[in-house]
């Protein structure tokens, strides 16, 4: 059986927006990272949905260098919670708050 | 062209490229106490890099199968990136915030930043549309909280992670979305594809193309995705904030006016193009609105800052509106006007980071009251950060001025229904007089006089009569910037 692309594409969107109020509603650093990459993965859904909706590879290989390029991201980010961590024993973002006008 | 072919026009990626492995295994080779020969590695590999560009073959094709394009509009920017870079990294030894810290990697991810930079100035391909704006953004994560001890800079490069990656994620849903629409990632098929589309697909094209502006506009500062430039711009170590209110701007804008020219406009003006026109929404004055709010915030909020390193950050964000009111238009003369005031910018805006750098190492504070008395105490430093505020504000005869003329008469030539933005642009610029101003009068009418006098290092006052020259000398005799961009106004452009 052949899932049609309205589907994917509603699923993606579905996900997509679970993501999107993950980041704007929890206070959590981690959270909010995880939250992150719920958007890039419905992202990935829907590339992959229209790539074989189009037959073509394109989407595919589009998908591969995202999920690379997100890993790099939560390396990065993971190591900058750490760092800040260590000086202010608080993940919480409503509590990361030196920086004010 | 094949990948073969094409590495023979891609050798200034690839000087880069080594240039980057030899500073990691330089910096595995030395002492933490020298690390500062890996900027040397750095800077003498971006000068054998811009030469290699000086270099290069003229012509205008595309590389990796489509992938990037090689145009003297990418060379542009490449150039104008090579020298900001150079300018930061020569200053980053200068910077005492940096002492505490082993410099090797800062420098090696200085290089991989020039290499995304590139790829963002000459990419059109979704993919490395994505690829080239996430290599920036992740390296410049990592140096906004470069200074790892310090919780304010901890707090800049969280910040900077979170709005960087959200912000790409929406770009990204946006992108594949259009890849959706069309079937491909490539500008140009995309560009073919969607002028064969009908109304039904006017929704989802509105969708994607606000997300796209969403990441496109974050990367700039644009109003409303702002919000991380002050905080970013605050904590970082005051050479990255340069360097990012400079460099990734300026590919923003590449990116930007590339995607706009190329995918809807096909070469011509935003307003007349016909593949936006379907979708029954304003674009042309979305951006303008866009381009208002962004520097009436900036402006606004900069009046009220109390330190001058957050001032001249909400600064930025006013001049990235200033860019931004001329892409409304986007014909080839607003083009030209961006990219002429991107020059300009380039020069008074490190210039007066490098002013803060400066008073940072000697008096350890960034705040107004840091500066009191300071035009007596250091007159060098006086004159010129008063060159710079003037240049910032656009009064003659400074570089300043020639970029804001450029924007405007641009504007005005654009037709009768840009005038309004024009005005408001001059109202901002009177606005901004008064934080510009309120400056140069902290340090010349306000605390005490000091008899002794206080020389800046030399390679400071170097790296300061290197920005301040060209602000004055672009101010009087422009003709050289305006013939280098009107030579650099050659798109590729593929028919089908």
């Amino acid at each position: 059986m052949i899932v049609p692309l309205e589907h994917v594409i509603l699923l993606s969107l579905a996900l997509f927006s679970i993501g999107v109020f993950g980041v704007l509603f929890r206070r959590n650093a981690i959270t909010i990272f995880m939250s992150i990459e719920l958007m890039l993965n419905a992202v990935n859904l829907a590339l992959v949905g229209f790539s074989r909706y189009y037959d073509s590879v394109d989407g595919q290989v589009f998908v591969f260098l995202v999920m690379t390029l997100a890993a790099a991201e939560v390396a990065v980010g993971l190591a900058i919670i750490i760092a800040l961590y260590r000086n202010r024993q608080t993940v919480n973002i409503d509590e990361i708050n030196l920086l004010k006008n | 062209m094949t990948n073969l072919q094409s590495l023979d026009l891609f050798w200034p990626e690839l000087i880069i490229t080594v240039v980057i492995l030899t500073a990691l295994i330089v910096d595995l080779c030395i002492e933490k106490s020298k690390s500062d020969v890996v900027g040397w590695v750095l800077v003498i590999g971006l000068l054998i890099t811009a030469i290699a560009i000086w270099n290069q073959d003229k012509t205008t094709t595309t590389l990796f199968t489509d992938m990037i394009v090689l145009d003297p509009f990418a060379t542009f920017f490449k150039l104008l990136i090579i020298l900001s870079t150079l300018l930061v990294a020569v200053v980053s030894w200068q910077n005492n915030e940096l002492d505490e810290y082993r410099k090797g990697e800062y420098f090696t991810l200085l290089g991989i930043l020039v290499l995304g930079l590139f790829l963002m100035a000459s990419s059109i391909d979704l993919i490395m549309v994505y690829i080239s704006i996430e290599v920036v953004s992740i390296m410049s994560f990592i140096l906004a909280g470069y200074l790892k001890l310090d919780t304010r800079s901890n707090e800049a490069g969280l910040k900077y992670v979170v709005y960087g990656a959200f912000s790409s994620g929406i770009m990204l849903f946006g992108l594949s979305i259009l890849f959706g629409l069309t079937g491909s990632t490539n500008y140009f098929i995309i560009q073919k594809s969607l002028a064969g589309l009908d109304g039904s697909a006017s929704a989802a094209l509105v969708m994607a193309l606000l997300m796209i502006l969403a990441g496109f506009g974050y990367k700039i500062s644009a109003v409303p995705f702002h919000f991380w430039t002050p905080d970013v711009y605050e904590g970082a170590p005051t050479t990255i904030t340069a360097y990012l209110s400079v460099a990734p701007k300026a590919a923003g804008f590449a990116i930007i006016i590339r995607f706009f020219h190329q995918v809807f406009a096909d070469g011509g003006a935003l307003a007349d193009a016909e593949s936006l026109s379907m979708t029954d929404v304003p674009w042309p004055e979305i951006i303008g609105i866009l381009a208002v709010a962004t520097m009436t915030l900036g402006n606004l909020v900069a009046i009220q800052q109390e330190s001058i390193k957050r001032m001249l950050a909400y600064s930025s964000v006013a001049h990235a509106g200033y860019m931004m009111l001329a892409l409304p238009v986007l014909s080839i003369q607003t083009v030209y006007a961006i990219m002429v005031y991107l020059v300009m910018y380039l020069f008074m805006n490190l210039g007066a980071f490098f002013v803060v750098i400066t008073v940072k190492n000697k008096t350890g504070g960034e705040t107004f009251d840091d500066y009191r008395g300071l035009g007596w105490e250091m007159p060098f430093i006086g004159v010129v950060m008063t060159l710079f505020m003037l240049s910032l504000t656009g009064l003659p005869p400074t570089a300043g001025f020639i970029g804001k003329f450029y924007i405007f008469s641009a504007l005005i030539s654009g037709g009768s229904q840009y005038y309004w933005l024009a005005i408001v642009g001059g109202i901002n610029s009177v606005i901004s007089l008064y934080y510009y101003f309120h400056v140069v009068k902290v340090m010349f009418l306000e605390g005490e006089r000091k008899e002794t006098l206080v020389q800046p290092p030399e390679v400071m006052s170097g790296v300061l009569l290197a920005t301040a020259i060209p602000v004055f000398l672009f101010g009087i005799y422009w003709n050289p910037v305006v013939n280098w961009v009107q030579n650099s106004l050659i798109f590729y452009v593929q028919t089908m």
